[in-house]
């Protein structure tokens, strides 16, 4: 047995494009790594920014929102509205200094169950490089000065 | 110029009352300790305490919507710049309608110009000085300059000393939502208490939803008992904003939420 670290990886996507594009990955019996947990959403669009932050406030190590390519969406322009918004956040984050490179963005359509693997494959090696989010594991398991308190 | 009249300013907000042009006038008046504060005036008598000076920064243009000021009628507001960009920004998100309020321009001193329409606002904005404050700035460039763990560093520890009060919500003239996320409990998006995570997550939460509508007025930083520069999180996103599409908030009755629009081309070298 190693102890190697396994980073937990949560990851938001599109029931249209990604998620079918995932299950297509299984489909062809690709393998790839299983630190993934895939939670579903109609559409980018509905991904909202909190949504990312409740995944690494409950321990998460990295986080991928993936979704249709442009033009592609079931909505038409979900995955518009979700770019900007993308764009936006990282640059909030980055101003906290809140480190990027554990959020990976992709486009990944229903037909490109290769690509699911390698999107989930590379973050998790990126992740494993980078180790625990040790800054934000800190700030949960913040211990509240009052109970530090003897009576 | 079509509907500016200029002059005293107890003298101009003494007459629109007078005529009922409006019952009540929104204004600054003396506070304690050298301070001013809001002042509400709706009898002739004391629109006497009425004052502006250069110690008037406060963006009184959050009072507008609040009902408590909104049942006493239709207000004439003094307003500086902020205040001014504020009115136009609450007018282009459609929570302000043209000709319900009468805006008292004011710069310094006794020089008074009294605007009636968005469109006299918009144009004493378009000769106005738009720039952030100089500590703003140089702040701004410093933790620009940083590195991410010391901006990590940095805001971690201001926001230790956040009470989570929401001052900084109930000050923005753009913080109008009647709920607010962070009074949700179900899910509990942010925990009530003041923690390192929650604050965290307060202060991204509040500058995501300000993002491409912030004025850049500073009022929440101000507002801030803590004296957290809080008002450079969402200035930060504004300057981002009008860099990559080119849009300045506060001026145009008919701009956009850069937030609620996009282009199919819009560029970005991040997503795989
Ligand atoms: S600086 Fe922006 S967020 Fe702060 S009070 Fe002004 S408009 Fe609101
Ligand atoms: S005004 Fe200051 S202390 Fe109060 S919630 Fe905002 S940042 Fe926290
Ligand atoms: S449905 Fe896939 S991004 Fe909108």
């Amino acid at each position: 047995m190693t102890n190697e670290f396994e980073p937990k990886i949560v990851a938001f996507v599109c029931n249209w494009c990604t998620y079918a594009g995932a299950d297509l990955t299984g489909t062809s019996r690709i393998k790839y790594s299983p630190n993934v947990k895939i939670i579903r959403f109609p559409c980018t669009g509905r991904i909202d920014f909190m949504l990312l932050l409740k995944a690494f406030s409950n321990g998460a190590d990295g986080v991928i929102v993936s979704g249709c390519h442009p033009n592609d969406c079931h909505y038409t322009s979900g995955n518009f509205h979700a770019r900007r918004r993308w764009i936006t956040f990282r640059v909030l984050l980055d101003f906290m200094g809140i480190d990027i490179n554990r959020i990976v963005f992709a486009w990944v359509s229903a037909a490109e169950g290769a690509k699911w693997a390698e999107v989930v494959n590379s973050t998790v090696n990126k992740i494993k490089e980078l180790g625990p989010y040790e800054n934000y594991r800190e700030i949960i398991n913040e211990v509240w000065e009052e109970e530090k308190w003897e009576i | 110029m079509g509907g500016r009249k200029m002059g005293n300013l107890n003298e101009i907000a003494a007459h629109l009352l007078q005529n009922d042009d409006v019952q009540l006038i929104i204004g600054y008046g003396e506070g304690s300790a050298g301070r001013v504060r809001p002042l509400f005036v709706s009898n002739k008598k004391a629109t006497e305490k009425l004052l502006f000076d250069s110690r008037c920064t406060q963006n009184l243009a959050s009072y507008l919507y609040k009902k408590e000021i909104t049942c006493l009628g239709k207000p004439a507001i003094v307003a500086n710049i902020r205040t001014l960009r504020g009115i136009i920004r609450l007018a282009a998100e459609h929570q302000l309608e043209d000709e319900t309020i009468i805006a008292l321009a004011v710069s310094t001193g006794d020089d008074v110009k009294e605007l009636r329409r968005l469109e006299d606002m918009e144009q004493y904005l378009s000769e106005a000085d738009l720039q952030l404050k100089k500590e703003d700035k140089a702040l701004l460039d410093k933790l620009n300059a940083m590195t991410i763990a010391d901006r990590w560093a940095f805001w971690q520890q201001e926001m230790a000393h956040c009470i989570k009060c929401y001052a900084c919500r109930q000050a923005c003239p753009l913080c109008y939502c009647t709920q607010c996320t962070v009074e949700i409990n179900q899910p509990q998006w942010i925990p009530v208490a003041s923690s390192k995570l929650g604050n965290m997550e307060w202060h991204i939460m509040r500058s995501m939803h300000l993002a491409g509508r912030c004025i850049e007025c500073g009022q929440c930083g101000e507002a801030c008992p803590a004296n957290i520069p809080i008002h450079l999180l969402p200035i930060r996103l504004a300057e981002e904003i009008r860099e990559l599409y080119g849009s300045v908030t506060g001026i145009s009755k008919r701009e956009s939420c850069e937030m609620s629009s996009f282009q199919p081309d819009d560029k970005e070298k991040f997503i795989t």
